[in-house]
């Protein structure tokens, strides 16, 4: 945890890298197509359906909540 | 407070000196209204999930969302030690979303409640542009508390609280190639297993050779999750995205998921498919059968924690009837989607009971199931 703390004060300190894609070359990324959670509603229920009938949770980058579904 | 927390905490103060002139985005206002339906296994749970986000101000987002769960099951489980049952569970959760500078701090609480579980969920979350909005560096905290009843017996009432330490960070690496790595940290302490859930023991003095007795959970559960997420533009307009999560806790159970879907857009339409894999070991107290009464410590019998396979298949389909380059009056966009996914869970270590096979002789479980989603999102 400490080291993550010093590489974090680092990216900090290098916040004045230029980007290297430039905001002009970001059209195909702002696509809807290319939209990490564009059905925020979808995933959530899948998510749940997963976690409901499987031993695995986690790691997917979206806050769960708790049910008595097993 | 725990090391955990200092850390995160420390983290976070670090992030908030990283603000920089760049201005970060709220999400899009928008509603969703969703018809879920889960069918197999004896299981058949539908309802509603509708949700709405709306901005206050320069700064802040709002977002509700309400969820219900209406189930009639008459599931392995409960078709060999219960009998079928119909109940309802209701969800509903508030959040606020507060951007500063380059910054993003969210809040959310959940509520969850059925006749026989209450379950509340707090959480908070800081993420962190950088990079010129090519880095995306989130933190998160959740607590739960969960309340534990019996249907059949008001007294019963026993605790269980759950805590998530998260860090992603999202970074784009080309102009067709996005990423995420995502770890969670998942701690459980407290009454951890279903109270009606009974495991079975070898008992020669019993008719079908076997006898059934409570289950009994380790009282703490610690796991952790890492996922990786990468979507690429293809060299037409489409895409591809890849993921894999790896699991492992302290009841041992450890397991591998992977999915590639497949997003083709033609017209007013959108289409995907998806194949999801998922393969885990079992938990160190589970057996289909244990030797004797009380044969260990703690002993399990919950399928969803035994060694197994699963494998998913989905195609969806979205069709824009809202452009969002005319609008309707104060609708910038709109969609219809409709997906069906087909589950299929191979368990390696459950056995079929309720075939009235002789012991030993009872077929391994395979449970298949129908989810469908319909769903009408509009972005105002």
């Amino acid at each position: 945890m400490l080291v993550l703390c010093f590489a974090l004060a680092g990216m900090v300190a290098c916040s004045s890298i230029e980007p290297w894609v430039k905001p002009y070359e970001r059209d195909r990324l702002a696509d809807p197509i290319m939209a990490l959670d564009g059905d925020p509603v979808s995933s959530a229920y899948i998510q749940h359906v997963f976690e409901a009938r499987e031993g695995a949770r986690g790691g997917e980058g979206a806050a769960g909540g708790g049910c008595g579904c097993n | 407070m725990g090391f955990a927390r200092r850390s995160v905490f420390t983290i976070v103060a670090l992030l908030g000196y990283a603000a920089s002139v760049n201005a970060g985005v709220l999400p899009d206002d928008r509603a969703d209204v969703l018809y879920h339906l889960y069918d197999g296994g004896g299981v058949e749970i539908d309802g509603p999930s509708i949700l709405v986000r709306k901005q206050v101000g320069k700064s802040t987002s709002l977002v509700g969302n309400y969820y219900v769960d209406m189930i009639s099951s008459a599931s392995i489980d409960v078709v060999t030690t219960a009998s079928p049952y119909a109940e309802e569970r209701k969800q509903w959760s508030l959040g606020m979303d507060y951007l500063r500078g380059n910054t993003t701090m969210r809040v959310n609480y959940t509520s969850s409640v059925e006749s026989d579980f209450d379950a509340k969920t707090y959480s908070f979350s800081v993420s962190q542009d950088m990079f010129g909005d090519l880095t995306t560096l989130t933190l998160s905290y959740a607590k739960g508390d969960d309340i534990v009843g019996r249907s059949d017996d008001p007294s019963f009432e026993r605790e269980n609280e759950r805590q998530h330490y998260g860090v992603g960070l999202t970074q784009i690496f080309t102009r067709n190639l996005i990423a995420t790595v995502n770890f969670e940290t998942i701690t459980d302490e407290g009454f951890l297993n279903n109270p009606y859930r009974s495991v079975r023991y070898a008992d020669p003095g019993s008719a079908k050779g076997y006898s059934y007795e409570p289950e009994l959970y380790p009282r703490t559960r610690t796991s952790n999750a890492v996922g990786l997420r990468a979507k690429y533009y293809l060299p037409y307009r489409a895409a591809l995205e890849g993921e894999y999560r790896y699991f492992i806790d302290t009841w041992d159970i450890e397991s591998h998921t992977a999915s590639l879907t497949y997003t083709h857009p033609w017209g007013d339409f959108v289409f995907t498919g998806q194949y999801r894999y998922h393969d885990q070991t079992g938990a160190h107290f589970y057996r289909d059968l244990f030797s004797r009464s009380e044969a260990t410590n703690f002993r399990g019998r919950d399928k969803e924690l035994s060694p197994l396979t699963s494998h998913v298949f989905k195609i969806g389909a979205s069709y824009e009837f809202i452009n969002d380059t005319e609008g309707w009056r104060f609708i910038k966009k709109g969609t219809a989607n409709f997906s069906y996914s087909f589950l299929s869970v191979d368990y390696h270590d459950f056995h079929d009971v309720s075939t009235n096979a002789l012991l030993g002789e009872e077929p391994l479980y395979l449970l298949e199931a129908d989810i469908i989603q319909i769903y009408f999102s509009f972005w105002y």
